[in-house]
C-alpha cells in the first residue's frame, strides 16, 4: 500500500483524455481511484461485468482480490477498513451476489465500518419486471446501510461514488451501496469526478464540545471519587486512542473499553481495566457498578455491556461524548450529553483537565483486579481454548499482528485474554455478531498490511461458515494464519445450554447425528477420536499446510510453527467443549447476577 | 402526547420508503404522514403526528434527521401553529335530505362538489376535532365512503428560524 496515493486530495487530475466520452463502468472506477482506492474485493457476474472489464484497464493502480463468496468478500472489505482506517470497497453482480452482501452491511453498519459497496443491477429497462438475477437491493438493504444509491443516469456515477465515499468515511463512519444498472455501466458520457455533491441533509464536520462543555466535563472529574472511563468503538474511528492515552495518564482514571474498543487503550496499562459488560472483567463490571463518574466516550449503551439498563452505573454520573445525535439518549440518559469529534473533545478536554485525588479509588480497584483476574483450568490434561489463545497472545504480542475471530465463545476468550495495545489490531463482528466472520476479515487485513501477521482465532462452527475462502488465500497469495479451536459445538450456544436450558442439545453439536453427543448423551469427545470434519484435509485441499495437536506439550512449537509458516497455515487445536466463557452477566441482569464459576 | 413533526427532504426516489420503513423498523407509532412537494422542486415536504412521550419524539426526531436525504426536522407543534386535514366525504342522502346535508356542510364551510340521485359528497377542510365532529354529524345519514389527506402543518408568523 502507498500511503502517499491514499492521502491525495479528492480533486481529478485534470488529464485531456478524460475531456473523452467514457462509460459508466470507467467513470465508477476511476472515482475509486481518486479516492484512493488500491483494493477492490470483488466477485463478478453478468450486471457487473463490465467494472470488471474496466478494473482491467487500471490494473496498475487497484487490485482487485477475488474472493470464493460475496459475504467473504464484504468481510475482506471490513478487515480492510478496519486495519486501517480508510473505506473497504467490494463489489457483487446483482441479485444473489447482491443478496450475499446483506449480512456484510448490516455488520458495517452496527459497528460503523467505512464501507462501500458497488453491486451491478439489471438494465433500467427491465428494472421492476422480475427479470434475470434481479432483486430491488436497494429497498432490501435500506436499513442495514448509512446510505444507498441507484444509479439511473451515467451523468450521476462520478459524483455518487463521491457522496459515497464521503458519506461512509465521516460523521460516524458506515456502509453506503451503490447500485448500478449494467446499462448505465456501458452508456459513454464526458466525465466531470468534480461535480459538487448535492447533500443538503448532510451535515458533518461541525460535530465539536463547545469550550462550555469542557469545562462541564472537567468540573465532573475535579469532583468525582470514583470516576471510569467507558470507551468504545468511537475512540478507534476518531483515532482518538492517543488523546485517550493521554486523559488516562493526567487523570488517574481507570477504563474499560467495550468489544469495539479493545486497542483504544493499551490492554496490558495498570490502569486498563479489560472489557466490561456480560463477559467482561469482574473488577470492570465491579468498578462500572461503584462508580459515581462513568465517562462514556464513543458508545452506544449495546445491551450486551449494560445489561439490565436501570441497573447500569446507577450510583454514577454519566457523561457522554459521541458524534451521532441518536446515540445520546438513546438507552440512558445522560447527565452531561457532548455531541462532538471525540478526537477533538479529548484535546481540548486534555488541555484543561485536572486529575481528582483517586488515592482510595485506585486501592479498590487494585484489589479487585488482584483478587479476580481472568483464569483458566491449568490442570486440564490437554489443551482448554483459553490457554491456546493466552500461549498466542504471548508468542504474538511483540510482533507486527493483527488478529480477527468469529463469533462465539472463542471470540469472547480472545477479547479476555488478547491484550491489545494499539488500535486497529482486532477485527470482530461485534454489533451482529456475524459467524464466518474471521477468515475472510483476516485476507482485507492481509491484503493491506502484506508484511504483517495476520491470524484469524477461530471456532469450528463459525470457520465452516466461510471456509471457501481459503481458496482465495492460495489462489491470491495471501498467506494468513488460523487457529482453530475445534471443540465440534456450537460452544456458546452450548453454553446457554448448560446454564438456562438444563444442558439439552439442541442441534449444537456439529458431528453426525448418530453420535451420542448429538442428543448430549455422551461424556466428552475423547483425543482419540477423529474430530470432524478433517479440517486439516480440508485445508490441504485447498492448497494449505496445517497441523492438528490436543497435547499441550505441542501447543508452543506449534503456534511457533505456524506463525514461521510461508504460505497459509491452519492450526487446528483440538479443545474440549466443556468449557464456559466466565465471567458472565446473564442477559437483562446485573453485577449482582455475575456468574464466576 | 401527539406532536406535529415537518421534515424537508430531498425529492429523490425512495425517500418515503427510506422513512418509513426507519419509523417502522424502529416501532415508532405515527398517526398520520403526508408528504408533497414544496416551491422548491428539489424538496418535498413530510408532516408527521408522532404519539409518545418526550423521549420518543427526541429519537424519532434524531433518526430522521441522521437520514442522509432529509434536509430538516422541525417540531412543529412546539410552536404556535395551524393544522389542516381534507377530507372527502361521500353520505347516503336521498333528495329530501339534501338540504339538511348542505345546511350541516355550511356550519362547518364545507361544500357540496358531487351529487347523485342517491348520494352526495362533502369536500371539508379544518383541524382534526372539526373533521371529526363532521364524521359524526353525517354518521347516521350512512356514510358511503370517506378518504382523508392526513394532517399538514405550518408554523404561524414568520419566525425565521422555523
Amino acid at each position: 500500500m502507498n500511503p502517499q496515493r491514499v492521502e491525495t486530495s479528492k480533486q481529478a487530475p485534470t488529464d485531456p483524455a478524460q475531456q473523452n466520452p467514457t462509460s459508466g463502468a470507467d467513470i465508477v472506477v476511476q472515482t475509486l481511484v481518486n479516492n484512493g482506492v488500491d483494493a477492490v474485493f470483488a466477485y463478478p457476474g453478468g450486471a457487473s461485468m463490465p467494472i470488471h472489464q474496466a478494473l482491467t484497464r487500471f490494473r496498475d493502480q487497484v487490485r482487485v482480490i477475488l474472493p470464493r463468496h460475496e459475504q467473504g468478500g464484504g468481510f475482506a472489505a471490513q478487515g480492510y477498513a478496519r486495519t486501517t482506517g480508510k473505506i473497504g470497497v467490494c463489489m457483487t453482480t446483482s441479485g444473489p451476489g447482491a443478496t450475499n452482501l446483506v449480512t456484510c452491511l448490516a455488520d458495517a453498519k452496527l459497528d460503523s465500518i467505512p464501507m462501500l459497496a458497488i453491486s451491478g443491477q439489471v438494465g433500467t429497462t427491465v428494472i421492476g419486471t422480475d427479470a434475470f438475477q434481479e432483486t430491488p437491493i436497494v429497498e432490501v438493504c435500506r436499513s442495514v446501510t448509512k446510505h444507498h444509491y441507484l444509479v439511473t443516469d451515467v451523468n450521476d456515477i462520478a459524483r455518487v461514488v463521491r457522496e459515497a465515499f464521503h458519506i461512509a468515511t465521516t460523521g460516524r463512519p458506515g456502509p453506503v451501496l451503490v447500485d448500478i444498472p449494467k446499462n448505465i455501466q456501458f452508456q459513454m458520457v464526458v466525465p466531470d469526478y468534480n461535480a459538487p455533491m448535492k447533500l443538503p441533509g448532510y451535515r458533518v464536520g461541525t460535530e465539536r464540545a463547545t469550550p462550555r462543555e469542557i469545562e462541564a466535563i472537567a468540573a465532573m472529574i475535579r469532583a468525582a471519587k470514583r470516576p471510569v472511563i467507558y470507551a468504545g468503538g468511537g475512540i478507534i474511528s476518531s483515532d482518538a486512542s492517543e488523546e485517550l492515552r493521554a486523559l488516562v495518564a493526567k487523570t488517574g482514571i481507570p477504563i474499560t473499553t467495550t468489544i469495539m474498543g479493545l486497542g483504544g487503550f493499551p490492554g496490558d496499562h495498570p490502569l486498563s481495566l479489560d472489557m466490561l459488560g456480560m463477559h467482561g472483567s469482574v473488577y470492570a463490571n465491579y468498578a462500572v457498578d461503584n462508580a459515581d463518574l462513568l465517562i462514556a466516550l464513543g458508545v452506544r449503551f449495546d445491551d450486551r455491556v449494560t445489561g439490565k439498563v436501570s441497573a447500569f452505573a446507577n450510583k454514577a454520573k454519566i457523561i457522554h461524548v459521541e458524534i451521532d445525535p441518536s446515540e445520546i439518549d438513546k438507552i440512558k440518559r445522560a447527565d452531561l450529553a457532548v455531541c462532538s469529534d471525540l478526537k477533538y473533545a479529548l484535546r481540548e478536554l486534555n488541555a484543561i483537565v485536572e486529575a481528582p485525588d483517586l488515592t482510595e479509588w485506585h486501592r479498590k480497584v487494585a484489589v479487585w483486579k488482584r483478587d479476580e483476574p481472568f483464569h483458566y483450568n491449568l490442570d486440564f490434561p490437554g489443551i482448554v481454548p483459553q490457554h491456546a489463545i493466552h500461549e498466542l497472545y504471548k508468542a504474538t504480542k511483540d510482533r507486527d499482528t493483527y488478529i480477527s475471530v468469529g463469533v462465539g465463545q472463542h471470540q469472547m476468550w480472545t477479547a479476555q485474554y488478547y491484550k491489545f495495545r494499539e488500535p486497529r489490531r482486532w477485527m470482530c463482528s461485534s454489533g451482529l455478531g456475524t459467524m464466518g466472520f474471521g477468515l475472510p476479515a483476516a485476507v482485507g487485513a492481509k491484503i493491506a498490511h502484506p508484511d504483517s501477521l495476520v491470524i484469524d482465532i477461530d471456532g469450528d462452527g463459525s470457520l465452516l461458515m466461510n471456509i471457501q475462502e481459503m481458496a482465495t488465500c492460495y489462489c491470491e497469495k495471501v498467506p494468513v494464519k488460523v487457529m482453530l479451536l475445534n471443540n465440534m459445538h456450537l460452544g456458546m450456544v452450548v453454553q446457554w445450554e448448560d446454564r438456562f436450558h438444563a444442558a439439552n442439545r439442541a442441534h449444537t453439536y456439529l458431528g453426525p447425528i448418530d453420535h451420542p453427543e448429538a442428543t448430549g448423551l455422551g461424556n466428552g469427545i475423547t483425543p482419540q477420536e477423529r474430530y470432524y470434519p478433517d479440517f486439516i484435509a480440508v485445508a490441504k485441499g485447498f492448497g494449505w499446510s496445517g497441523r492438528s495437536i490436543s497435547a499441550k506439550k505441542d501447543l508452543v512449537p506449534a503456534i511457533e510453527e505456524m506463525i514461521a509458516a510461508e504460505g497459509p497455515y491452519l492450526l487446528e487445536v483440538q479443545v474440549p467443549y466443556q468449557e464456559h466463557v466466565l465471567p458472565m452477566i446473564p442477559s437483562n441482569s446485573t453485577v449482582q447476577d455475575l456468574i464466576k464459576e | 402526547m401527539r406532536h406535529v413533526l415537518s421534515a424537508l427532504v430531498q425529492n429523490v426516489p425512495g425517500v418515503l420508503s427510506h422513512i418509513s420503513g426507519m419509523l417502522a423498523s424502529r416501532g415508532y407509532n405515527i398517526d398520520s404522514l403526508v408528504v408533497g412537494e414544496t416551491e422548491d422542486p428539489q424538496l418535498s415536504r413530510m408532516t408527521f403526528v408522532v404519539v409518545g412521550d418526550d423521549n420518543v419524539l427526541s429519537q424519532v426526531r434524531k433518526q430522521l434527521e441522521k437520514i442522509i436525504t432529509v434536509v430538516q426536522v422541525d417540531d412543529i407543534s412546539s410552536h404556535e401553529h395551524v393544522e389542516r386535514d381534507l377530507m372527502l366525504i361521500k353520505i347516503a342522502a336521498p333528495p329530501d335530505m339534501r338540504g339538511k346535508i348542505g345546511e350541516l356542510a355550511d356550519i362547518f364551510r364545507g361544500r357540496i362538489v358531487d351529487v347523485s340521485p342517491d348520494a352526495v359528497m362533502v369536500e371539508i377542510s379544518g383541524p382534526e376535532k372539526k373533521i371529526e365532529a363532521f364524521i359524526e354529524l353525517m354518521r347516521p345519514f350512512g356514510i358511503l365512503e370517506l378518504a382523508r389527506t392526513g394532517r399538514i402543518a405550518m408554523v404561524r408568523g414568520c419566525q425565521k428560524d422555523i
